[in-house]
């Protein structure tokens, strides 16, 4: 993890996403498009927590994206420690994604034909020069066992409950010892004792590993365990604060 | 170790071989292995069976002529042929062969109840007979039993004289056993053992009688070599190559018309023409398997790249590239071919041994085993099908974006937004290859392209055929909402409807079933139904009291006593027609020779003799259509000019005219006559007909025998062992019996065509497999809806029931369809007779097409109905 003491791990300025009007089924006039984001500016430090809290619909998700590499804005630039990830094509965008970036979603996303401990080892299968085929799977072991799921290494997602799938994919976002982690309604499919239980595995790992969090969630109680707290309404941010840390 | 980069690193073989095997358990993957084991099993089955007669024409073309080197005529072969073998230093016998009537002889002949001490003489038959010489075979081995069943044994012995073997089913047509008596034209001889394999034998397709060998040395005694009798004489050498190089060389400028060299090379032609025939309508009908197989590969792995469209957007996440995410799926794709090809390679193995049981015997008696060459082809059939078919959805899984996990955008039509160039290419490989295919097939260049054309278009016209009858369904449906639906059931959901409406839903894939199902079915329909329909017809076509007998060989000496044979067995009006047989030499004062010709039939036809007569009528089967028939002038030492008249089929093949001088060969004189007039002639009236006739009288100096056709009921068959008891050297055929044959034949080759073409119907099913599994997801989310809405579990299954039997039913009219209208064409353009449409062909179209499909659809979809809606609807 590389890091310089005054280069934010992400830095964000101007950003605007905008995607066509399907309704009207004309998406090639620039007077047809829906704007999602409006110049967005956003400075996050090595080793901080972030929320980003909104309504349904305020483009939370769509600023995860952009931020994460994983889509184009419309306007401004992102750099993710120090790379405009905008002059990276897909490849090379997906290649920093591997190196520096971790994600947890919603859904879980494991690989449904994939074992618990398969789906932890896959980031570091993907990355070339991370080590033997036998120390990724010890890594792997040693964070589901991080995690509480020693003994359910072999089994498929469809094998463990919700809270179990999410602990898992929180192994595999860590997994990679990445810089940033981005979280997209981590707690959104649980019950909130389970929730309550992912996120604090999810904040433990985060401490021991000084990983930078992003997380894009609704839910305030979740929000107000990061250190900074944004809100975006509408496409712009509206308010910020500055709560506790974990 | 670190992890290396690229195709061949480690961490890709490790997660694409573990992807594989989990998709394989889940069930992913089993319509694409088993399209791609039908491909290469079908195209295996016909190469091996094609593979080992070319093996035996290669490897064994000594054994199968007897020799290195084979000299054939129609005539006795001169001394310079015969003598000059020895010069070069090479060993050689001879044989001659002959179709002649063989009769068993009563065992005891002293306290018989004979007529003047003669022998008791049982049934008579049609055999051919081989005479042979020391030495034979001079490669090869002849194989011999002392019974029939019994366990035969090589022997490099002969008959002895006054001895014969006979085969099989010689023996058992006479109803006679070793040790047996028979009748060879003027001579007994005793059955001394079972003739089980004679190495330079044809298969059964080129004989149509048993078979007998002989010692040379008996022969003459037989006195069955008469003027006009058919004999094959044939001059057997094996030596060293050169040796056979030179003589060949120098025996070749000699050759004389009606003589030909064999060497190893170009052994048996007639063996050599089936197997091409066979690869060619064979190996069609497998490149249709071909093409519904890759359609249903591609269909499948389309399927398949959808289903994984959310790991390659996790993979992307994690920082998979795009080619890491090709490289993932290809290995995939390779391995499975190089899983399925050798799968299906096996299958075609054993697929074969029934083309060798249906078709094995009829065109060669011994196959070896086959080469590795139909391994190599099934090998990059798997190959082809996989990388030309299977990997163009695979590779547009590197278009996913990353994206998806977050939201699904536009997730349904990634897989074909647009085409790559890897993915043309992928697609251009798949088509090259079934190009090449059909090429390989077809033995020939043209031919193939022709037999592509042919394919493309016949697929266009089922293609419209197939739309035409999906989108009638289309409105159909329209009206019956409208109309009778309304009335019989007030529900939206009534179970026609739902099963119609899935049918005109994706009216794409609808199509493409009807296509895939009505091809298997037409030529099912049509090597069955309609090949009975024209047989029956073309049999009825014939008068009842049609000739089902010909006699030849009468001598003319014979001629009174015959007459008079008949006259006494009330078959007084049986003619006897003279038949000359004499060489075309000249047209027009031009020799001619085989090598003026291209067609091979025109060819044949100059090499051998004609068989010439004479007739003053022209007889009621026989039509003048350009000339004019002879007339008797009153007075004039000649009363019919000097004149031919001439079969219109072969005027056409030697492209003679009216006018034209032809100058024949006979008995060492020629004869020269003006063609006159070219005649049609209703050849399956079973008459003696001849090519060439001439008036009366033209011929009378020249050594003549006689034919005769007439037709005999069942009640009067003694009366031919009667016949040939009387004039041993008379050869009788049997009609009915070679008919039978050529049932035999047309029944066997259309039940192998049906054999491959069972492969085209597993591919249709696969076909439907795949289009069931791609809508899946759809069917079970909807009937988990309909049955949370409280449609009952029989309402689905009757909807399900409709749809596919209503699919099968679409394709059972295609089917019937089409071969309705291919019968009609080969009945009018080919046999020449007309054809009724038969009503049991649509039945059975519809019928069969309709529970067939309708069957495998509902065993495809079980799970649908059988799955649990709260289970259905929580997963998706």
């Amino acid at each position: 993890m590389s890091e310089s003491v005054n280069q934010p791990i992400l830095l964000v300025e101007s950003l605007g996403k905008n995607v066509a009007n399907h309704a009207s089924r004309k998406h090639v006039l620039a007077d047809d498009e829906l704007a999602i984001l409006h110049d967005i500016d956003l400075c996050i430090q090595h080793g901080d927590s972030v929320a980003i809290v909104g309504p349904s619909g305020s483009g939370k998700s769509t600023l995860l994206g952009l931020m994460a590499g994983l889509d184009v804005p419309t306007r401004g630039t992102v750099y993710l420690d120090g790379k405009n990830i905008l002059q990276l094509n897909e490849d090379e965008r997906a290649a920093l994604r591997g190196e520096k970036i971790g994600f947890v979603f919603q859904s879980f996303q494991l690989l449904p034909s994939f074992t618990a401990l398969e789906n932890v080892m896959l980031p570091l299968e993907l990355q070339e020069n991370s080590g033997t085929y036998a120390d990724a799977r010890q890594q792997a072991r040693q964070l589901l066992a991080r995690v509480g799921l020693s003994e359910r290494e072999h089994h498929y997602p469809s094998q463990l409950s919700g809270g179990e799938q999410q602990r898992v994919a929180i192994a595999r976002a860590f997994v990679s010892k990445p810089a940033l982690l981005f979280a997209d309604e981590p707690t959104g499919n649980l019950d909130t004792h389970t929730g309550q239980q992912v996120i604090d595995f999810m904040f433990e790992l985060n401490r021991e590993q000084g990983t930078t969090l992003v997380l894009v969630t609704h839910d305030h109680v979740l929000a107000n365990r990061c250190a900074r707290v944004l809100e975006l309404q509408n496409g712009r941010f509206c308010s910020a604060s500055e709560v506790g840390q974990g | 170790m670190a992890f290396s980069q690229g195709l061949l690193s480690q961490s890709i073989w490790r997660l694409s071989l573990r992807m594989l095997g989990r998709d394989w358990r889940a069930g992913e993957l089993r319509v694409l292995l088993m399209a791609i084991i039908i491909a290469v099993a079908c195209v295996t089955s016909v190469g091996f069976f094609t593979d080992r007669i070319q093996q035996a024409l290669n490897h064994q073309s000594g054994e199968l002529l007897g020799a290195d080197l084979r000299v054939a005529a129609d005539h006795p072969l001169p001394a310079q042929v015969t003598v000059s073998a020895a010069n070069y230093g090479l060993r050689s016998t001879e044989t001659r062969s002959f179709r002649s009537m063989v009769q068993a002889v009563g065992e005891n002949e002293v306290n018989g109840s004979s007529r003047d001490g003669e022998a008791i003489l049982g049934q008579s038959r049609l055999a051919e007979i081989k005479a042979v010489g020391p030495d034979y075979p001079l490669r090869g081995a002849l194989k011999i039993a002392p019974a029939r069943f019994a366990k035969d044994s090589v022997v490099h012995d002969l008959p002895p004289s006054g001895e014969v073997w006979a085969g099989p089913q010689l023996l058992q047509q006479l109803g006679a056993k070793v040790g047996d008596q028979l009748q060879l034209g003027y001579s007994q001889l005793r059955i001394a053992a079972v003739l089980t394999y004679e190495p330079d034998r044809s298969g059964s397709m080129f004989s149509i009688a048993p078979r007998l060998l002989i010692n040379l040395s008996d022969l003459s005694a037989t006195g069955l070599i008469q003027e006009g009798s058919h004999v094959h004489y044939r001059f057997l050498l094996s030596g060293e190559p050169k040796a056979i190089a030179d003589y060949r060389q120098a025996l070749i400028p000699h050759l004389q018309r009606g003589e030909n060299i064999e060497g190893t090379q170009d052994a048996r032609p007639e063996v050599r023409s089936a197997m091409q025939r066979a690869q060619q309508f064979l190996g069609l009908a497998a490149v249709v398997a071909v093409m519904l197989a890759c359609v249903a590969i591609a269909m499948a792995a389309r399927r398949y790249a959808q289903r994984h469209l959310d790991t390659c957007a996790m993979l992307r996440c994690f920082g998979a590239s795009q080619h890491r995410i090709n490289h993932i799926f290809l290995l995939q794709l390779i391995v499975l071919s190089f899983l399925a090809g050798p799968l299906g390679i096996l299958s075609g193995f054993l697929a074969q041994e029934g083309l060798v049981v249906l078709l094995g015997q009829l065109i060669i008696t011994e196959l070896p085993a086959p080469s590795w060459t139909p391994v190599w082809i099934g090998l990059l059939v798997a190959l082809g099908g996989v990388l030309g078919f299977a990997l163009p959805p695979v590779l547009q899984l590197r278009d996913v974006p990353a994206l998806r996990v977050l939201r699904r955008v536009a997730t349904q039509s990634v897989i074909t937004p647009r085409l790559q160039p890897a993915t043309l290419l992928a697609y251009f490989f798949g088509l090259v290859m079934l190009v090449l295919l059909v090429i390989y097939q077809a033995g020939d260049v043209v031919l193939g392209g022709i037999l592509l054309s042919g394919l493309l278009l016949a697929t266009l016209l089922l293609w419209a055929a197939a739309t035409f009858l999906t989108w009638g369904l289309k409105y159909f449906l329209h009206y019956l909402r409208k109309g009778f639906l309304k009335k019989v059931s007030q529900s939206k959901f009534s179970a026609w409807h739902l099963g119609l409406i899935n049918l005109t839903r994706n009216r794409r894939a609808s199509t493409l079933q009807v296509m895939a199902f009505g091809v298997g079915l037409m030529v099912l329909l049509l090597l069955t139904i309609v090949r009975g329909d024209l047989l029956q017809g073309w049999a009825k076509g014939l008068s009842e009291d049609a000739p089902n007998r010909f006699i030849i060989n009468i001598q003319s000496q014979q001629l009174a006593e015959v007459r008079n044979f008949f006259a006494q067995k009330g078959m007084a009006d049986v003619e006897l027609f003279p038949m000359v047989r004499g060489r075309l030499t000249e047209i027009n004062g031009v020799s001619v020779s085989e090598q003026e010709y291209v067609d091979s039939r025109a060819k044949g036809l100059v090499a051998r003799e004609f068989n010439l007569s004479w007739a003053r009528k022209l007889q009621t089967d026989n039509h003048v259509v350009q000339g004019h028939w002879w007339k008797e002038n009153a007075g004039g030492k000649n009363p019919f000019p000097r004149e031919f008249s001439v079969e219109e089929g072969i005027a056409k093949t030697l492209s003679l005219k009216l006018g034209d001088q032809l100058t024949y060969l006979i008995s060492g004189e020629s004869f020269t006559a003006t063609v006159s007039s070219l005649r049609s002639v209703k050849w399956d009236s079973f008459r003696a007909n001849f090519f060439v006739l001439t008036p009366p009288g033209m011929l009378d100096a020249y050594p003549a025998s006689y034919i005769t056709s007439f037709f005999l009921p069942a009640e009067k068959n003694e009366v031919l062992d009667e016949l040939v008891h009387a004039f041993p050297n008379l050869t009788v055929i049997d009609i009915t019996a070679i008919m039978d044959q050529v049932k035999m034949i047309i029944e066997r080759v259309s039940m192998a065509v049906e054999f491959v073409f069972l492969f085209t119907l597993v591919a249709g099913l696969l076909v439907m497999t795949a289009a069931i599994q791609s809508t899946l997801d759809v069917r079970l989310h909807e009937n988990a809806v309909l049955r949370a809405l409280g449609a009952r579990r029989r309402r689905l299954w009757q909807s399900l029931a409709v749809e596919f039997f209503s699919l099968g039913a679409l394709a059972g009219l295609l089917a019937a369809f089409f071969a309705s209208v291919l019968g009609f064409v080969i009945a009018h353009q080919v046999l020449e007779m007309d054809y009724l449409f038969n009503p049991w062909l649509w039945v059975l179209g519809l019928l069969g097409g309709g529970v067939g499909v309708g069957l495998a659809g509902i065993i495809g979809t079980r799970q649908v109905v059988n799955s649990p809606p709260l289970v259905v609807l929580r997963k998706l």
